[in-house]
């Protein structure tokens, strides 16, 4: 799960990580007001789910209070392209307006799991400010490592190496390991998946803090934090995206025009592949999953075929647990209720296999039955042509 | 033959009076497989399924001699029940729960460098040696006894390309499911260890998927160690970039862990790669007929 700047740097705060002061702002008198108070100058932010805000025009800096509210005016409600967006751009409806500092350097860190080590790392870099994968592709050298050990926790000493790997000393070396340490606490505390502080401020007086804040959480552990799942911001994802997940479904909307429906990420991402090699376009990935209702099937179906792209769709099901006569149910129930006219292939193997194609056969709707993954496939792709 | 379990393995399944747990080692057991009891902390004393519940792994390790267990418990519990279970001595732990969160696994993982058990999954259909036993989920009937091991991280695509090699005319010695999270016990190099040295299995399927580097480090060692055939399959050549696919692990990550990646880099260790999901069992049966 993904969140904003701004809630990534309330968590930090409440871990003693060191943000610059700043404030949230829905309109732009608010901006101005906040400026007022811990101004007169500030850095306004466009809050969205990517990367890229400066360079797309999304973080400019105010003199007064009167700038800070023109640019939020500008920013909010605007479509803020980045090359992190797409083409499209994402909608902004609040910005960050946070104290300009003085900026003496900038660095970065990150944390992540590295699954080859079964350890989180945590990664510094003199080289701030720039992304990391440039960094890593062009001066790997410039990249620091720690691994911590599960149980103990990013020790004193490691963040002490990186904090000397980074040049640092005096005020701003001490700074940097209590914020390592307490960037750490934050991360296994609320169970993240990536921490990214970049940049990594140090200003002219020696003070260390979070400039920019980014984190993602493990989708696993967001039950056992409830504060976390509530920062969701459905706005930021694709309205079918978030019906889906209503129903446990995993559904990623993609560009194509054939709906897919299957039982299992591993099935679901081949049947993808499978469309674009019989010469289609995958419209979606969705996997119903293991222990699926006739319920969940049905709300499967509408969704997939609510999608304006799907022109025809393949439904691929490999019955292990899932039944198959329960899935054949679940669509004939809801291809009835829409009244769908689409082209669907479907293919069904496994538990109750010849219950399910009696049912499809029996249904009246124009449902074509394949064999195999490669009939299923080429036949949707020649019913749309 | 086969690897990891046979007729003779004796498992507790933990969670057994669960729905999921009964479901599930009901079909074991009508599989073949010898579960010996189950194990739900406050059941023990009671008999289910025609076998006696116990309040933890070590009494039921002590009282009917098991060597292994199925892991049938709700995500939070899952973790703990590992540990147990390695902490009772056990050889081989099955994972099948899904949605363990990554934090519980890495502690897993430390915890078990101290244990002699073997952990297959989390979120996996399990291990089956077909004809001798099944601890999981998948359904027994569309293996068959045979010479071909099988590895993959999937569920229903295992059944795909397990159906294909037996409608081929090959069975399969073992089939492991090592589970879609992006840490798990068992991974590649460790069972193609062991299918080295399985006299009776001649070939490996080995089905990967995007995210992470296993697949590469499995070609490593292939080109390394591993003289037997393999074909290759690697879903998710059509997956966005930086999208979770269904498996917690199916995540192509700062550009890297991409399908066609993996492809070249197992077909660089002289792995027979599948491009199309449907041509597994025919990219298998070409691997065995050049060499013979």
């Amino acid at each position: 799960m993904k969140i904003h700047e701004y809630q990534a740097k309330q968590i930090l705060a409440r871990y003693g990580v060191r943000i610059p002061r700043g404030e949230v702002a829905e309109t732009a008198d608010a901006a101005r007001e906040i400026a007022g108070r811990i101004g007169p100058r500030v850095v306004v932010k466009a809050q969205i789910h990517a990367g890229g805000r400066g360079k797309g025009g999304g973080v400019k800096l105010a003199a007064t209070p009167a700038e800070a509210e023109a640019l939020a005016a500008r920013m909010i409600g605007m479509q803020l392209v980045t090359h992190q967006t797409g083409p499209e751009g994402k909608r902004v409806k609040r910005v960050l307006v946070e104290e300009a500092l003085d900026i003496a350097s900038e660095l970065y860190l990150g944390l992540v799991i590295d699954r080859a080590r079964e350890a989180v790392v945590v990664m510094a870099s003199t080289e701030g400010g720039i992304e990391i994968e440039k960094v890593a592709a062009e001066k790997p050298e410039l990249i620091f490592k720690e691994y911590v050990a599960a149980g103990a926790g990013l020790l004193a000493y490691q963040a002490r190496r990186l904090a000397f790997k980074l040049g640092l000393e005096g005020d701003a070396f001490k700074q940097a390991v209590k914020f390592l340490l307490s960037l750490y606490q934050a991360f296994e505390g609320t169970d993240a998946s990536l921490a990214e502080i970049n940049p990594l401020l140090v200003t002219r007086q020696g003070d260390v803090l979070a400039l920019d804040a980014k984190m993602n959480f493990d989708d696993n552990a967001l039950a056992r934090h409830p504060d976390i799942r509530a920062m969701r911001d459905f706005d930021e994802e694709s309205p079918l995206e978030v019906e889906a997940s209503k129903y446990n479904l995993n559904y990623i909307k993609l560009d194509g025009n054939v709906g897919c429906m299957v039982n299992g990420a591993g099935l679901a991402m081949a049947t993808m592949d499978i469309i674009k090699y019989a010469g289609g376009m995958p419209a979606n990935f969705l996997d119903v999953g293991g222990g699926v209702t006739e319920d969940a099937v049905n709300q499967a179906f509408k969704i997939l075929v609510s999608d304006p792209d799907v022109k025809g769709a393949l439904i691929n099901i490999f019955g292990g647990i899932v039944r198959c006569d329960m899935i054949a149910s679940g669509v004939v129930k809801a291809a009835r209720a829409l009244g769908t006219t689409i082209p669907v292939v479907i293919r069904l193997e496994g538990t109750n296999v010849d219950l399910g194609k009696k049912i499809l056969a029996e249904s009246g709707l124009a449902f074509s039955a394949a064999d195999g993954m490669k009939e299923a496939a080429e036949k949707i792709v020649s019913l749309l042509k | 033959m086969s690897i990891l379990i046979d007729e003779k393995t004796r498992v507790v399944v933990l969670g057994i009076t669960g729905g999921e747990g009964t479901f599930h080692a009901q079909k074991m057991i009508e599989y073949g497989t010898r579960v010996v009891a189950g194990m739900t902390p406050g059941k023990g004393g009671t008999r289910h399924l025609g076998v006696p519940v116990f309040n933890t792994v070590a009494e039921a390790v002590d009282a009917e001699g098991a060597d292994a267990t199925a892991i049938f418990v709700p995500p939070y519990a899952a973790a703990d029940a590992v540990m147990e279970s390695a902490d009772a001595g056990v050889g081989l732990v099955v994972c099948i729960t899904e949605g363990i969160p990554t934090f519980d696994m890495i502690k897993v993982k430390a915890f078990l460098k101290s244990k002699p058990a073997k952990l297959i999954g989390p979120n996996t259909p399990g291990v089956i040696s077909p004809g001798k036993a099944k601890i999981g989920i998948m359904p027994g009937h569309i293996h068959a006894p045979g010479t071909i091991g099988i590895i993959s991280r999937s569920g229903t695509l295992t059944y795909e390309a397990v159906q294909q090699v037996s409608r081929q005319g090959y069975g399969q010695s073992t089939a492991v499911g090592i589970g879609g999270d992006p840490i798990v016990g068992l991974k590649y190099i460790e069972l193609l260890r062991l299918f080295k040295d399985d006299p009776g299995t001649e070939a490996v399927v080995l089905i990967g998927e995007i995210g992470g580097t296993a697949e590469d480090e499995a070609a490593a060692y292939i080109q390394a160690e591993f003289s037997k055939p393999v074909v290759g399959f690697i879903a998710g050549q059509t997956a966005p970039p930086g999208r979770r696919m269904g498996h917690a692990g199916a995540i192509i990550a700062g550009g890297k862990g991409t399908a066609q990646e993996k492809m070249a880099a197992l077909e660089a260790a002289g792995v027979h790669v599948a491009v199309s999901p449907a041509d597994i069992g025919a990219t298998l049966r070409q691997a065995l007929s050049r060499r013979a």
